[in-house]
């Protein structure tokens, strides 16, 4: 049973992994790469960390939790490094898809 | 007062007791009262860096708007996904300004924090006054829609958790 | 099975490091390659955990965690920098 919610846990993570590059590779623009990466990815790792944690609860004795470090560590850091990367690339003004629709000016 | 004393800020070291036995991954009883000293020295140390108090007046409310969070990365990331492997000239991307009400600095940058991580959405820069958000989304129907969606589902549980302190 | 699930997950993972990659080398502007640059630390993290699962030996954390931290300092560094070095000229 538990090897089945481990199974899925990697192939879901290694997929959403995956997922995100793809986006990285395909999209047109930089601003719309910038949302492959920072969510598929995140979810992605998550994922394997957590049948990480998992595996190793389930081996070892006594539970192995210190995957949920890095878990925590990668969603408190991607949006933070989403934000500077978006703001360094409007301040350099990198180029934009035409059909972007501009902000409403204030 | 004399708690406050040792305590500057208690759930920092609540925090840092935590991670410290994550980062050994035991509970023997050494690295328990190891991970308690580092974390009444360390805030006390560093207390002069963190001059202005959060207070946190309903910290069950946070629990569930982690949750909550939580909840919506994992439909956001269904929802890009689609997004992603669809035909990429389908897509709408754009930004827009949204209008902040929250107004502690650690409710907004919970929000930015919150809106890069779930729909297809990232925040770009906040306005030098601090009342709005430039945001980036991948996909926009509705402008008025995607910004209803973030006030009701993160903004207002925000205003709730961190009252004006 | 698992050996099975876990032999798929590297093939996917790999194929991800291998798109982010030709993303570094094309990339038309700086900032592309940044982005480039944080998910390919963010695959080899998921790379390094697979690789401690295969094992099954909790060694790999260390350095998982090691690269979390200095990917996410390398990618505010350059961030920073693309953002100052303009207002240097």
């Amino acid at each position: 049973m538990v090897e089945w919610i481990l199974a899925l846990l990697i192939l879901l993570g290694a997929f959403f992994t995956l997922v995100g590059s793809i986006g990285l590779l395909k999209l047109p623009d930089f601003y719309m790469r910038l949302h492959g990466p920072t969510k598929a990815s995140t979810l992605g790792v998550g994922a394997i960390l957590i049948a990480s944690a998992l595996h190793f609860s389930r081996n070892a004795e006594g539970v192995s939790l210190h995957e949920i470090l890095i878990t925590l560590f990668l969603f408190i850091t991607a949006p933070v490094s989403a934000h500077l990367m978006a703001k360094a690339a409007i301040h350099i003004k990198v180029k934009q898809v035409d059909r972007t629709r501009q902000p409403d000016s204030k | 007062m004399a708690v406050r004393r040792i305590f500057p800020h208690p759930l920092l070291s609540f925090v840092l007791w935590i991670i410290w036995l994550l980062l050994n991954n035991t509970m023997a009883m050494g690295h328990v009262v190891l991970g308690g000293l580092l974390a009444v020295i360390i805030p006390w140390t560093t207390s002069s860096f963190w001059p202005e108090k959060t207070v946190l007046k309903h910290p069950w409310l946070l629990i569930k708007y982690i949750f909550v969070v939580l909840y919506e990365i994992m439909v956001a990331n269904i929802v890009v996904t689609k997004l992603i492997l669809g035909r990429s000239s389908k897509l709408n991307p754009g930004f827009f300004h949204y209008e902040l009400q929250l107004e502690s600095p650690v409710g907004i940058g919970l929000l930015a924090n919150t809106i890069s991580l779930t729909p297809g959405t990232v925040s770009c820069d906040l306005s030098e006054d601090k009342r709005s958000l430039l945001i980036h989304s991948l996909h926009i129907d509705d402008v008025a829609a995607i910004k209803a969606d973030i006030h009701r589902k993160f903004e207002r549980p925000l205003k709730d958790i961190f009252v004006s302190c | 099975m698992l050996d099975t699930v876990i032999a798929i997950a590297f093939f996917l993972v790999s194929v991800a490091l291998v798109l982010s990659f030709i993303r570094l080398v094309i990339g038309p502007e700086v900032a592309d390659r940044i982005l480039a640059l944080d998910t390919l630390y963010i695959n080899s993290i998921a790379l390094l955990i697979l690789l401690g699962i295969h094992l099954n030996s909790a060694l790999y954390f260390e350095a998982a965690l090691l690269i979390a931290v200095m990917g996410f300092i390398g990618t505010l560094a350059l961030s920073k920098y693309l953002m100052r070095g303009d207002i240097m000229e």
